[in-house]
């Protein structure tokens, strides 16, 4: 760890403390976005407070595109500076040559048989320290069809940890995931938390599902029917997801397996209106709105098994819908109409203690929709209604404190990432309505789907291995 | 009784032409001219009758044309009629925006379907709400739920059986104007009614 990484840690502690201790009644907004329009206020995205990291270049053509997927991966997480060695990967700075000759100088290699391996192992720490790299990763071809990750601690000159994984084939359609996963366990390994590159976002596109890794790359139709779809969700175990399908009016909710593909109906729904379906996080029940000529209100089902439904609300005059769970599932947030415009309510999971959650002013905030909690159960993201366009707002489930996310176009639906920091939603700053990626912590901002029409994103859990096939 | 009279007519006829045929011969000429008069006057007699035994069926045939022309005309008066009420039916209402409440020009446009289904007791419609783009996609379903069901209720108040009416939502998923602008969102804020059975052949109310 280094003094610069250190100070910047706190510069940023400091400005958000002071944000916080604002007016709060001054929206505090954090879209730093690649289009520049106006003043904004927040934390601002600087560069170099965050620890470096140098992603060493291979020489195996095989793991080239291991390590360009890793790169952007760890891009992409927003946790680190990713350093781009002077001349660009042609120069060597490698104190040894990795795989050419065992180091001279003995190593520090930790018990793994590959020569090669070994061998990355003796870095010219200084030389990288003085690039500004905390962290130095190495990629390399071991024995027995193995490649081996090694995660040098520039500052401690050490190895920090080393990996040994048995990536798919480059064709193998398991290949992405498994590459998306080694770059979660180097983050874990440099800073002990969890990443989000083996992970995929849902979404709708001209009444059909799609899957679409969270780099962008490898987007699949997941939909089979020709129904018009919306609406998807997750499992939290990543194994399946829920959506719903328009079936003559009705609206029918499906629960479908990632790894077969196959899908089942939800028994109890398909008479109605049923829509947007949400999993308990024990992935038991199935929490949905169903809109009949009373309007519209939550219940839940048992969906394996089609039974035990159980209505949660009764709004006579008003609507209730979009569930979403707290992550303990003790409670759900939705969106009731109970006061007028719709607004984001509370409640606990069988229905009792319903309350509001995130405050509003009567008569001037906007209708609030599209909840989401988030996985560490802090914050709920939802859209806002301001000045007749939508912008993605964050509640603070402690304080009961709302803070505006974006200000650039209309932004609407955001999905939370695993990691509780990164937030996919529909925007249509670029000219068109499109799905963009917002690091909530820096502010910092990516298309994900450069695609017109792409709307009701679900940002999925990490993923389990047995996912690669499908989606 | 018409019959009868006309039957007394003709019997009155015959003796009158008997008369007639009696009157003018006190003293016949000779039996040869008078045979001639009276060959020559069968002759005109049955002539004419046979003119009007032809004229009485060129008669009865253009009755027949008639009545089929009739029925022919009655049965696409019908058809013109099924496509009128259908027309009716199917006049849209709109909503301003974010609202679920019956414009006041709207009534008038249930009213004619609340006369049309009076008038046809065996048919059934469904009632679809739709929405602008501008909500929330998924509120949008609420939102056009409440829609249907406003109109509905309408209707129901009017004396309708609730039976004969479906409602459902397709929120903004089935926009009918393509634009981003109010002309567009006005025409897509709507309750559309469609004839689920029973709309074969329908009566002007």
């Amino acid at each position: 760890m280094t003094g610069a990484w250190r100070s910047g840690g706190l510069a940023v502690g400091v400005s958000a403390a002071l944000l916080t201790a604002g007016p709060p009644d001054r929206l505090t907004a954090q879209d730093t976005s690649a289009i520049d329009r106006g003043v904004r206020v927040g934390i601002i995205y600087r560069p170099g407070v965050r620890p470096g990291m140098v992603l060493l270049p291979v020489h195996a053509p095989a793991l080239d595109s291991v390590r360009a997927i890793m790169t952007r991966d760890l891009d992409y997480s927003d946790r680190f500076e990713l350093i781009t060695l002077p001349g660009g990967d042609s120069i060597r700075v490698t104190a040894a040559a990795p795989g050419a000759r065992p180091p001279a100088a003995g190593g520090t290699g930790r018990g793994t048989g590959g020569g090669g391996a070994a061998a990355a192992t003796t870095l010219n720490y200084p030389l990288y320290q003085a690039l500004g790299a905390d962290f130095a990763v190495a990629v390399l071809p071991a024995s027995g069809d193995s490649t081996i990750v090694t995660v040098h601690d520039v500052a401690a000159g050490g190895v920090r940890r080393e990996l040994r994984v048995h990536l798919p084939a480059l064709k193998d359609p398991a290949f992405r995931l498994a590459v998306h996963q080694l770059a979660d366990r180097v983050l874990e390994a440099a800073l002990g938390a969890g990443g989000t590159a083996a992970t995929r976002v849902l979404f709708v596109m001209e009444g059909k599902v799609y899957a679409i890794d969270q780099d962008g790359a490898d987007q699949k139709l997941v939909s089979s029917s020709d129904h018009q779809a919306m609406s998807p969700a997750w499992a939290r175990d990543g194994r399946r997801f829920a959506y719903m399908e328009f079936w003559e009016g009705h609206g029918r909710l499906f629960v479908q397996e990632v790894a077969s593909g196959k899908r089942a109906p939800v028994a109890t729904t398909g008479q109605a209106l049923d829509f947007t379906p949400a999993f308990s996080p024990d992935g038991k029940t199935l929490a949905f709105s169903r809109a009949t000529e009373e309007g519209t209100d939550l219940y839940t089902v048992n969906f394996k098994d089609g039974c035990c439904l159980q209505r949660l609300t009764v709004g006579r005059f008003y609507d209730n819908l979009s569930p979403t769970y707290s992550p303990d599932g003790q409670r759900i947030a939705f969106v009731s109409t109970r006061a007028g415009l719709p607004q984001i309510y509370a409640m606990a999971a069988d229905g009792t203690d319903q309350q509001l959650f995130a405050p509003f002013d009567y008569g001037a905030t906007g209708s609030s929709n599209a909840p989401e909690w988030s996985p560490d159960g802090q914050t709920v993201a939802f859209h806002r209604d301001v000045g007749g366009t939508l912008q993605v707002f964050v509640l603070d489930v402690r304080t009961r404190a709302v803070r505006q996310l974006t200000s650039v176009g209309r932004n609407e639906d955001p999905t939370w990432a695993p990691d509780s920091r990164h937030m996919a939603f529909v925007s249509d700053r670029s000219g068109y309505r499109q799905l963009w990626i917002i690091d909530v912590e820096t502010g910092r901002i990516r298309p994900l789907l450069q695609k017109s029409g792409a709307r009701l994103p679900a940002w999925s859990p990490r993923l389990p291995e047995t996912a690669s096939s499908t989606p | 009784m018409k019959r009868l009279s006309l039957l007394l007519l003709s019997g009155l006829a015959v003796a009158a032409v008997a008369a007639c045929g009696g009157g003018p011969k006190p003293e016949p000429p000779g039996p040869v001219t008078a045979n001639t008069d009276s060959i020559a006057e069968a002759q005109r007699l049955e002539a004419e009758r046979q003119a009007r035994e032809a004229a009485a069926a060129k008669e009865r045939e253009e009755a027949e044309r008639r009545r089929q022309q009739q029925i022919a005309d009655s049965l696409a008066a019908l058809g013109k009629s099924t496509e009128a009420v259908r027309a009716l039916l199917g006049t849209m209402i709109h909503f301003d925006y974010d609202k679920a409440i019956i414009r006041g020009g709207d009534a008038s446009v249930l009213d004619q379907k609340v006369a049309i289904l009076q008038a046809n007791p065996g048919l059934r419609i469904r009632i679809s709400g739709h929405c602008d783009e501008r909500g929330s996609d998924e509120y949008n379903l609420a939102l056009g739920n409440r829609r249907a069901t406003a109109a509905k209720q309408y209707v129901v108040s009017h004396g309708i059986d609730a039976g004969r009416i479906e409602t459902v939502s397709y929120g903004e998923e089935r926009p009918l104007a393509s634009g981003h602008d109010e002309e567009a969102w006005a025409q897509n804020r709507r309750d559309e009614f469609e004839i689920l059975s029973g709309g074969e052949n329908l009566k002007q109310p």
